[in-house]
């Protein structure tokens, strides 16, 4: 009688264990590898259609010089460009960086994630001076903020997002 | 109403400046797109909804320096800037301002 009820006991402890073993150890691990599965595949796509889409308009001459040469006696209008993109970091990141942060050193991750955004939205910046049908930018700025984030201090845990604006002056370029 | 970031507008000459002027806005970031936000940044990936917010307030601070401008008489914008500041978490400010000018 004692010894099947202390048995229950411990068949009761071990589905505890295995609960808390569930909650604590495989949910995080679900979440980190969910992260890590779609983020990575979604970087890969980001990146390949950024290559892609920076071939099409590789055209369009950017710099940032306030009056590149030529620019004075440029014809047709000329035009204020942005572009701007908001980019989040997936949990298996901000877990990486978590890591990171202990040891110091470059966060490639991170590293990559703001490349990503800004090559994005110099890429909508170009779409936009496309239309305009200019094929020149000039007088490039970059610009970054943070809309979602820890701004103000009060919430613990960053989000972490990539948040660009450039803007530039688009005109036509006369060919040489 | 000509707007440009460069100092100078090829084929046009600046006759008279008019002052800086300046146009920003506070924008919230609404719930719908919170949530979205959320499932995102645990993916990762372009936050569109956010993308959209900030191109709706650079437009809105762009129209608001226009605004401005064109009360002070000026037919031209030159170099336009933009300045970010994070107000509180959720929320942001976004300033553009430039110098108004009459060309010809």
């Amino acid at each position: 009688m004692f010894a099947a009820s202390s048995e229950a006991m411990s068949t009761a402890d071990n589905v505890g264990l295995i609960i808390n073993l569930v909650v604590y150890v495989g949910l995080p691990l679900l979440v980190l590898s969910i992260g890590w599965l779609i983020g990575r595949v979604q970087e890969q796509r980001h990146l390949s259609s950024l290559a892609r889409r920076e071939a099409e308009l590789s055209g369009i001459e950017v710099c940032d010089l306030r009056s590149p040469p030529g620019f004075a006696g440029a014809q047709g209008r000329c035009e204020l460009v942005c572009g701007e993109v908001v980019i989040a970091s997936d949990v298996f990141k901000r877990w990486l960086f978590a890591l990171k942060n202990i040891v110091g050193g470059e966060s490639r991750t991170f590293k990559v994630l703001f490349d990503r955004a800004r090559r994005e939205a110099l890429l909508k910046m170009k779409e936009r001076a496309l239309e305009l049908g200019c094929n020149a930018v000039c007088n490039v700025r970059y610009d970054s903020s943070d809309i979602g984030g820890n701004a103000g201090g009060t919430q613990k845990k960053s989000s972490a997002m990539a948040v660009v604006l450039v803007s530039g002056t688009a005109w036509r370029r006369e060919e040489a | 109403m000509q707007i440009v970031n460069t100092e100078t507008i090829p084929g046009a000459t600046v006759v008279e400046v008019k002052g800086l002027v300046q146009g920003n806005t506070v924008r919230a970031k609404n719930i719908g797109r919170d949530i979205a936000a959320g499932f995102k940044n645990m993916v990762g990936g372009e936050l569109k909804g956010y993308t959209e917010l900030l191109t709706e307030s650079r437009r809105e601070a762009l129209s608001r320096m226009m605004a401005q401008a064109e009360a002070l008489g000026a037919n031209a914008v030159v170099n336009v800037r933009f300045s970010t500041s994070a107000i509180t978490s959720g929320a942001s400010e976004m300033m553009a301002y430039g110098t108004a000018v009459v060309v010809q």
